[in-house]
């Protein structure tokens, strides 16, 4: 569905995006991570042609972008940074405006999809305030209705829990599952490990513009081979287990193996009290934070003075 | 997608207030020459003024002098420098070319909405003029052209559309500087403050003498030249000078709105 080959964005001297190969096969929900500031927005925008790329190829649906958008973006909905709406209109004008603008959307039934879309997203009692009036969450609701209002192939999604509560932020996810399950493929990019975590197929983790991660979730996620023991008898345990001992947290334990009954059984027989077995897991967090090795990079360290023969800052090529 | 922005352009309220306020000023100076029945000597004042006490017929077209100079290209930057920074500073930008509407599209469109826009508000400006002046000043069956010959009132409503047509085709060349400058910026403000530097700049040269060589490619220069429709016969020469000028503005300045935002990174 998306498929870029070295794709590389620069503005001016900073390189943003930096050589990145993405694979989103069709009925992935595609999880799109990394930090503020790691080149992710600026990514879905060249997917979407709407900043052009320094260097490398971007396929979507199938077809090069930015060059076959008229025939690429019908069919795709998106939500880029946020939602955008002429403020002074209603939520309804809005979309009836934006779907009469370009093609692939029928005047005949656009009343009908209108209020579809609506109460898909939640909004379906919205009455004709403008969208001024609106709060956060509900303009995002919007955003999402704009996306989702001629039934796209593909979902590209920026960011789409932003300014929501809990409740709300479940809802997308149902709506988004409920839409996965209809046959939508969906990249979501979001610094939220959660939201990533509870609901996508595939990730991709970005870092600095380089993508240093890309499997499926399942994999990645996969029980590494160990297990965990919890217990307050921790030295005990420890005593009786040693050499199958990986590691100790605190009153957790790694132990070697999956045989997680066996395990149970050994313990118990000598008097040593279990709070919690089971099969250990990297989760997703340990897994970004462990490819991502640079930290966030809203964080700026101070920077130690260059030596005069070298210059003051080198990027590495694309690779 | 022109007919789009064009409805877009006729929702927004603030279309409405700019042409009711480009219609005070020429109500006020009705009321005011009625009340007091002192008109502006002939050859003095905003044209048409001197004679509109004898026929009310004429205020349409005092009317559009007095908001010609200033008022008019002033609600036209406002209108034409908000056009695409206006979209990208309510963040709707994106999601028009997302949509997707192609950038030339969308400018063509632009510039098409910001058209219809003036030529709404010279018609507006126009017919309420036409109903002022008529009901504070009275008809005549015939009135005096600028060369001193008597014009009937069919002639009279023929010109006034042919002026009608060129006043709105006279502010093309302000409405393509502020539509450039609105491809450069995603401020609204400067955009349209930046068309109205030209538009003075382009005022001041006119009145400086050491200027005289560039007067020819002022894009105010032939502005005025309405009132030559008016003469007995028609002058066509400054008119078809003005329409051609003003295409020339537009041809150079969409064609750099053109390059410019077609190869632009979107990132608001």
């Amino acid at each position: 569905m998306i498929r870029t080959s070295g794709l590389t964005k620069s503005f001016g001297q900073i390189l943003a995006v930096d050589g990145i190969d993405l694979d989103v096969r069709e009925g992935d929900i595609y999880g799109f991570l990394g930090a503020n500031g790691s080149g992710k927005t600026t990514t879905v925008r060249m997917l979407l042609g709407l900043v052009l790329a320094s260097s490398g190829e971007i396929e979507v649906l199938g077809k090069r972008m930015p060059k076959q958008a008229k025939i690429v973006l019908p069919r795709v909905g998106a939500l880029v940074e946020g939602p955008g709406a002429y403020p002074h209109l209603s939520g309804r004008r809005n979309l009836a405006l934006s779907d009469a603008a370009g093609v692939g959307g029928s005047r005949s039934d656009r009343t009908v999809r209108i209020d579809a879309v609506l109460d898909q997203v939640g909004l379906a009692g919205v009455d004709n305030r403008p969208v001024k009036a609106y709060s956060l969450g509900m303009r995002q609701r919007l955003g999402l209705a704009s996306a989702l209002l001629r039934k796209p192939e593909l979902l590209i999604l920026d960011e789409p829990t932003n300014g929501l509560d809990p409740q709300g932020i479940r809802e997308i996810r149902d709506l988004l599952l409920a839409l996965h399950a209809g046959g939508t493929t969906v990249f979501l990019s979001s610094h939220l490990l959660a939201e990533v975590e509870q609901l996508c197929t595939r990730v991709g983790v970005l870092d600095r513009g380089r993508l240093v991660l890309q499997d499926q979730l399942d994999i990645l996620t996969a029980p590494t081979g160990n297990s965990v023991v919890r217990t307050p008898d921790v030295d005990r345990a420890h005593a009786l287990l040693d050499g199958r001992v990986l590691g100790k947290d605190g009153d957790r334990l790694t132990v070697a193996g999956t045989d997680a009954a066996t395990l149970n059984v050994l313990l118990v027989r000598e008097g040593i009290r279990v709070s919690e077995l089971g099969p250990d897991r990297r989760t997703l967090e340990q897994v970004v934070l462990e490819a991502a090795t640079n930290s966030g990079s809203d964080r700026i360290p101070a920077v130690t003075p260059s030596r005069p023969d070298q210059p003051a800052a080198t990027f590495g090529v694309s690779g | 997608m022109i007919a789009v922005e064009i409805r877009k352009m006729l929702r927004r309220p603030r279309t409405w207030v700019t042409i009711l306020m480009l219609n005070a000023l020429p109500t006020l100076i009705a009321v005011l020459l009625a009340l007091t029945d002192i008109g502006p000597r002939p050859g003095e004042g905003p044209v048409f003024l001197s004679s509109v006490l004898s026929n009310g017929t004429l205020f349409p077209l005092a009317a559009l002098a007095v908001i010609l100079p200033l008022f008019l290209p002033v609600a036209v930057a406002v209108i034409a420098g908000d056009s695409i920074a206006g979209e990208a500073q309510s963040g709707t930008l994106r999601y028009l070319l997302v949509r997707p509407v192609g950038r030339t599209r969308l400018l063509v469109a632009k510039l098409a909405s910001i058209f219809v826009f003036v030529l709404l508000a010279v018609v507006v400006v126009a017919a309420i003029g036409y109903v002022v002046g008529v009901n504070l000043f009275g008809t005549a069956s015939v009135a005096a052209s600028v060369s001193g010959t008597t014009l009937t009132n069919e002639q009279i409503a023929v010109r006034t559309a042919l002026a009608i047509g060129y006043i709105t085709l006279s502010m093309l060349g302000v409405a393509a500087m502020a539509l450039f400058l609105s491809t450069l910026t995603d401020s609204p403000l400067a955009a349209t403050l930046g068309a109205l530097a030209f538009l003075i700049a382009s005022s001041l040269l006119f009145t400086l003498d050491a200027a005289d060589a560039l007067s020819p490619y002022l894009p105010t220069r032939y502005w005025l030249a309405f009132a030559d429709l008016f003469r007995d016969p028609i002058q066509w020469r400054d008119i078809t000078r003005g329409i051609a000028l003003q295409g020339v503005y537009v041809g150079v300045l969409l064609s750099a709105a053109w390059a410019n935002f077609t190869t632009k990174d979107i990132t608001s």
